[in-house]
């Protein structure tokens, strides 16, 4: 008789109090149940991994000794931390006739060329069609959102005619050159229009007043809008860059000394399981690079992106 | 009274007045279109004039090699009766985008939703976390060791230790599972720009209107969500369809890295596939123009839909 009596207060009690809890904090925020709070994070956790995983393994996998690459079952982490991988692949690349730091350069200078070209072109155009009114901006703006929604695979094969074309006027070379990758770059649509949508926040005021000092157009716009819009164009060296880094020169560029780091990677992983280690090593080395300016650059991107909404 | 010459004179000069006020305006904003000169090239060269060309040579036969000829719908008439490869691409560039597409879209807004509760530092590494795989290069690579055929590829290695099958799994040979992983590895790195706007988005919107809101009697959170957040965040909802709109229906790179050019049985084909088969292997230009103004139309098509679609979020 007695037992039970003991029992079910005390279990009524942290029921309760979790009740309580939770009644506290529906006063607080909007109700919440303990489903809740838990669904959400293991959510969370469980697309984590999915999300991050491969990205731990495949660059962890550039510091393991071979015969733990291939160790079953696998593990994510290395036991014995090596370089080796590395020095293969220079060995590896360094014994082909277009030596491993020509590909590491030509992916650096269209990578450099390329986001420079953009976020200054790109910005230039962006402080007319954000600041002033003048004929045919609304037609302008309009062709470049509209321009945003079909991918440049469209424009593929008329861009590589035009190249090819303009390849006739001496002293232009389009195909089987850096440029080829470069210019188009210069004028993508996305960065325009993040750009054009940040600079509409910088103060019209500031602006007059520049003016009233006497400071012509490209004053204003170099020494006043551009320093302010340095998130935006941070943002736009991280689109550009990642788009860049990873080209691998497709149908434009085929001079062997021209190609591009991710072209090598490709030849280096398409030789198969003997080279497992060299093309974990190049893995490594394509996916740090973008990733590493992210995270230095992240809360600069959110600040733009959260001006990237379309009306 | 006076005025009333003067109103005369610029009557009859209409036009020459109207000229000069095109001059005047070009003056006055000639820096404007100066700055805009570089890009505006570039842009018409590379973009605008690529369309236009590639609407004209799909009615055309052109093979580089000949001036190309007139052959009016001929083409479209091809792709759509006579190329059976050209149906299988549609067809799986559809099922592609129908799922990726709203998938990484719904994924991409719930998960900034749930990351955007979280402590700074923390949903600073979620957002790392979950938008690295887009910007990772070449990482994708990865998947093909996942799907090895042999019995040392993981998700092979994995199943065999469960019990659930007794020898390795063709995964990239077998045309049943090539599109279902193509899903998987498009979604894997799916979560890109879009997902960073909603981010900055949920950041922007004014926690006075979720009181208010609560005021006026919203109860539980998926309320809030659909009265509050979503109209708020609108503009970042309709730009982040853009972009993976653009994207799901686009697929190419993944599919050529994976399954190869062509994939067995045209099982990971998609229309871009395809017109990267005709327009850099066969060089049949007419061909893959018309292959690529009914992806542009595709796309543009479906952007405007979804665009409209999304106005109505919240009303």
């Amino acid at each position: 008789m007695a037992l039970p009596n003991v029992e079910t207060p005390k279990k009524e009690s942290l029921l309760r109090r979790i009740k309580r809890y939770y009644r506290v904090r529906r006063k607080k925020r909007m109700n919440r149940t303990l489903m809740g709070d838990i669904g959400p994070f293991l959510l969370l956790i469980v697309f984590g991994l999915f999300s991050a995983y491969p990205l731990v393994f495949t660059f962890a996998n550039a510091f393991k000794p071979l015969d733990e690459i291939f160790m079953f079952p696998p593990r994510l982490f290395p036991r014995n931390w090596t370089m080796d991988n590395f020095g293969d692949l220079f060995n590896l690349i360094g014994d082909s006739w277009v030596p491993f730091s020509r590909y590491l350069f030509n992916t650096v200078f269209i990578t450099v060329a390329g986001t420079a070209g953009h976020v200054l072109f790109a910005s230039m155009a962006a402080y007319p069609l954000a600041k002033h009114n003048f004929p045919g901006k609304t037609l302008l703006f309009t062709l470049i959102v509209y321009s945003l929604m079909f991918a440049p695979q469209v424009t593929l094969i008329p861009n590589y005619m035009i190249m090819s074309f303009l390849g006739n006027i001496p002293g232009v070379k389009f195909i089987d050159s850096h440029s080829a990758i470069i210019l188009p770059a210069f004028a993508f649509p996305l960065g325009l229009y993040l750009m054009k949508n940040f600079m509409q926040t910088v103060p019209t005021t500031l602006l007059e007043a520049a003016r009233i000092d006497g400071a012509g157009e490209y004053r204003i716009f170099w020494q006043i809008v551009m320093p302010l819009v340095k998130p935006a164009w941070l943002t736009l060296i991280i689109l550009l860059f990642q788009q860049l880094w990873t080209t691998d020169g497709g149908t434009f560029i085929y001079t062997e000394h021209l190609k591009p780091l991710s072209y090598a990677l490709g030849q280096v992983v398409a030789a198969g399981i003997a080279r497992t280690g060299s093309a974990a090593a190049v893995a490594a080395i394509m996916l740090i690079v973008p990733v590493t300016i992210f995270i230095i650059n992240q809360s600069r991107m959110i600040q733009t992106m959260s001006h990237s909404g379309m009306k | 009274m006076t005025d009333n010459p003067h109103v005369q004179t610029n009557k009859r000069d209409k036009p020459l007045s109207r000229m000069a006020r095109f001059k005047i305006s070009l003056k006055k904003n000639r820096p404007y279109y100066v700055l805009m000169a570089p890009y505006l090239f570039l842009f018409f060269l590379f973009t605008i004039l690529p369309v236009l060309i590639s609407l004209v040579l799909s009615f055309t036969f052109f093979d580089l090699l000949q001036a190309p000829r007139f052959i009016g719908i001929q083409n479209y008439v091809n792709l759509f009766l006579h190329d059976e490869i050209f149906i299988i691409a549609v067809r799986n560039t559809l099922i592609l985008a129908l799922v990726t597409g709203p998938l990484s879209y719904m994924l991409a807004f719930l998960f900034a939703w749930l990351i955007n509760e979280l402590k700074p530092k923390l949903r600073w590494f979620m957002v790392l976390i979950f938008y690295a795989p887009s910007i990772s290069g070449n990482a994708y690579f990865l998947w093909r060791l996942i799907f090895a055929s042999d019995m040392y590829g993981y998700a092979n290695s994995i199943l065999i230790r469960l019990g659930f099958i007794n020898e390795p799994i063709l995964w990239l040979e077998n045309p049943n599972y090539i599109l279902p992983i193509l899903i998987l590895v498009q979604l894997w790195l799916s979560l890109g720009v879009s997902f960073l706007a909603f981010i900055a988005g949920l950041q922007i919107v004014n926690p006075e209107l979720y009181e208010a809101g609560a005021v006026d009697g919203i109860r539980n959170r998926w309320q809030e969500l659909w009265f509050i957040t979503l109209p708020q965040m609108k503009p970042m909802l309709m730009f982040g369809a853009v972009m993976q709109i653009t994207q799901a229906l686009g697929v190419a790179v993944v599919p050529i890295a994976i399954a190869g050019l062509p994939s067995v049985e045209y099982a990971g084909h998609t229309i871009v596939t395809h017109l990267m088969d005709y327009g850099t292997i066969r060089f049949e230009m007419g061909y893959a123009s018309a292959i690529a103004t009914i992806l542009f139309v595709l796309m543009l098509g479906t952007n405007m839909i979804v665009q409209k679609l999304l106005r109505r979020v919240g009303t």
